[in-house]
């Protein structure tokens, strides 16, 4: 009891003594956010009233809340950075951010983070922004609960939703994001979480990683961007429980992996995309417990990927299961569940007794001739994959599921 | 025609109800249409009209056009062919997909039936022998489902140097049953016709003026087989 004593008294001092609230607003203590900052100390809060705010390049370079009631509009007139953060443990809650500057040179953003760390940046709402929310060596910053809108039609006109470079530990969590060039964009950024975000319909694409190790993705939804998602250049990246659906088109991919190692990708669905998941250079992969339904092509593994595990997947209603470019295989397919799988299982254990090839030899010829896909489905094109299942030539021989499951897993 | 009516229903049925996955019974269904309704309705009217030649024989001595009779005579089977696609397959398939996919394969079973209707007229108004006119039917019903696609695989291999979509197109189009196939794939493996050159057939077949045109070239394939076995009929020595 004493001790609870001591900590509430302890606490009403430092709010009495330590920090004040600033309030902003049209019959307020003081009508601009730039003024208020201004005359606060590190540790205060200010909060803004409701209203439309034209403070040019807002600079936050003290530590202080800045607090928004009811979404005060701050308005970039199309020519500024809205909101420049420039100090530690700046908190910003809570304010409707519209029309940034749209400059390539100096990537302006509607909220932009400088060299800081701790940063906090929640709920707000964003709409015809260049970048969104724009990190430059941000360390253990948050990014909570925002939404970005913005109507780009051209890629070079437009920046990415949320944007991090050179940080580190950051946490993307809940943000909802759309119409800009890449939703989410990372780049050099390490041990980072994005968790629960929906990117949809973004120019390019809904999630873009670039030489990004160690950082993990969780239950996200990227829906209908232009490319689908991209992760590249990296190492040690976990995707668990992602949706990635709708990513339809010639060069769009539910999930692209170019250069990856040592990554796990596990329980993501993968719904009607061109392809699934297309993977170059790939190496140590594990994928499994994921669905891939209604895809044109689940998967596609170039043969250039070494070491992948693909085990306890289901694949489900799509075109081609899985296709491939070489006949050197040095990847591994086991105990998943192939709905085109028509072997027998004799001896009861709910796995099949003979191999499955899901490379048809069909895919193969549509890989190498793809104006071949006209003649798909035809009755000369079935002739043809019977031959090869029976006499294998043209398909790779090794690459097969030992234990395909007769039931679908989950 | 009852039978094969009632063959239609017990088969669509049974695929439907065999499988949990939807999308298998209709890869099934896309099989019997593109194959079995065509080789029915060229068979079955080509025999039919070889055994009413008498019956034919005695309606031209009747003051009745020649032109009314050749045509009344069509318009006989591809009634009773429609209505039997119908019942056989339209029953189950407006009890089980009742979507745009199922609706695709009553309107191209309906014209394919059609199609091959008019091509079995064409040939038992040129060829005056029975086992010659039956054995033509084979012919052409071979040559469509599995010749004409070997063709344009033979075709594909030698000039992949050169870039075939347009052509392949155009190709298309004299198989009604390559046409048909493509219509109905671009309802059902739309994920993979969007990727790549399928783009490019989505564009044309699947823009509604490529609908429209790949639709007016199948009724030509009805209209034609039909204009000209009625120039032959009108002309036939019987």
């Amino acid at each position: 009891m004493k001790m609870i004593c001591y900590i509430l008294t302890l606490l009403i001092c430092v709010d009495s003594f330590g920090a004040n609230v600033l309030c902003v607003g049209k019959s307020k203590q003081f009508i601009s956010i730039t003024a208020a900052i201004c005359s606060a100390k590190d540790g205060d809060t200010v909060i803004v009233y409701p209203g439309h705010y034209y403070e040019k390049n807002l600079i936050v370079n003290k530590k202080i809340y800045l607090k928004g009631i009811g979404y005060p509009v701050l308005d970039g007139q199309k020519k500024y950075e809205v909101v420049s953060v420039k100090a530690n443990a700046v908190v910003v809650d809570g304010f409707k951010i519209i029309h940034s500057g749209v400059s390539s040179i100096e990537d302006l953003g509607g909220i932009k983070i400088y060299d800081s760390r701790d940063v906090v940046i929640k709920n707000n709402i964003l709409e015809d922004t260049f970048f969104g929310i724009y990190t430059q060596y941000g360390k253990n910053c948050t990014i909570q609960n925002n939404e970005l809108h913005a109507n780009n039609l051209e890629e070079q006109q437009s920046g990415n939703g949320i944007h991090c470079w050179k940080s580190d530990s950051m946490k993307i969590i809940g943000n909802t994001i759309t119409g800009h060039r890449d939703g989410i964009y990372f780049e050099f950024v390490t041990n980072s979480i994005i968790w629960r975000n929906t990117s949809f319909k973004n120019i390019r694409y809904g999630l873009h990683f670039m030489f990004s190790n160690n950082d993990a993705y969780i239950a996200n939804l990227f829906t209908a961007n232009g490319a689908g998602v991209a992760v590249m250049f990296s190492h040690g990246v976990k995707m668990y429980s992602n949706t990635f659906q709708e990513n339809w088109g010639d060069a769009s991919y539910g999930l692209l992996l170019k250069e990856i190692s040592d990554s796990y990708i596990e329980g993501n669905v993968f719904n009607k995309n061109t392809s699934g998941i297309y993977m170059e250079g790939a190496s140590r992969l594990l994928v499994k417990k994921n669905s891939f339904e209604n895809n044109g092509w689940g998967m596609k593994i170039q043969a250039s990927c070494m070491e992948i595990e693909v085990g306890n997947n289901n694949f489900i209603g799509n075109t081609f299961d899985v296709s491939t470019n070489g006949s050197l295989v040095l990847n591994t397919f086991n105990n998943n569940y192939w709905d085109k799988y028509d072997g027998y299982d004799l001896n009861k254990d709910r796995v099949g007794d003979i191999p499955y090839h899901p490379v048809s030899m069909y895919s193969m010829i549509v890989e190498k001739y793809p104006t071949a896909m006209i003649l798909f489905r035809s009755f000369i094109t079935a002739l043809l994959d019977k031959t090869e299942k029976l006499i294998p030539s043209i398909t790779p021989e090794g690459l097969k599921d030992n234990k395909p499951q007769m039931k679908r897993k989950f | 025609m009852l039978f094969y009516t009632l063959f239609l229903l017990v088969t669509t049925f049974s695929v439907f109800s065999l499988d949990e996955n939807p999308a298998k019974g209709l890869l099934s269904m896309l099989n019997i249409i593109l194959l079995i309704v065509p080789l029915v309705s060229i068979m079955f009217s080509t025999i039919y009209l070889y055994n009413s030649a008498e019956f034919i024989e005695l309606l031209v001595s009747q003051p009745l056009k020649r032109k009314t009779i050749w045509l009344s005579l069509f318009i006989g089977l591809s009634a009773s062919f429609s209505f039997s696609l119908l019942i056989g397959i339209g029953l189950p398939i407006i009890i089980f997909q009742p979507n745009a996919i199922g609706a695709m394969l009553i309107g191209i079973g309906i014209i394919l039936s059609n199609v091959f209707i008019a091509i079995a007229m064409l040939s038992s108004v040129k060829t005056r022998d029975k086992a010659k006119g039956i054995g033509f039917a084979i012919l052409v019903w071979l040559y469509f489902t599995i010749l004409f696609d070997g063709l344009v695989l033979f075709f594909l291999f030698q000039f992949a140097d050169y870039p075939l979509d347009k052509i392949m197109i155009i190709i298309s189009s004299f198989n009604p049953i390559d046409l048909s196939r493509i219509l109905i794939l671009l309802q059902l493996d739309v994920s993979a016709m969007m990727g790549y050159t399928g783009a490019i057939f989505k564009d044309f077949f699947g823009t509604s003026s490529g609908m429209i045109i790949s639709f007016s070239i199948l009724m030509f394939w009805v209209f034609f087989p039909v204009f000209f076995s009625i120039r032959n009929f009108n002309k036939k020595d019987l």
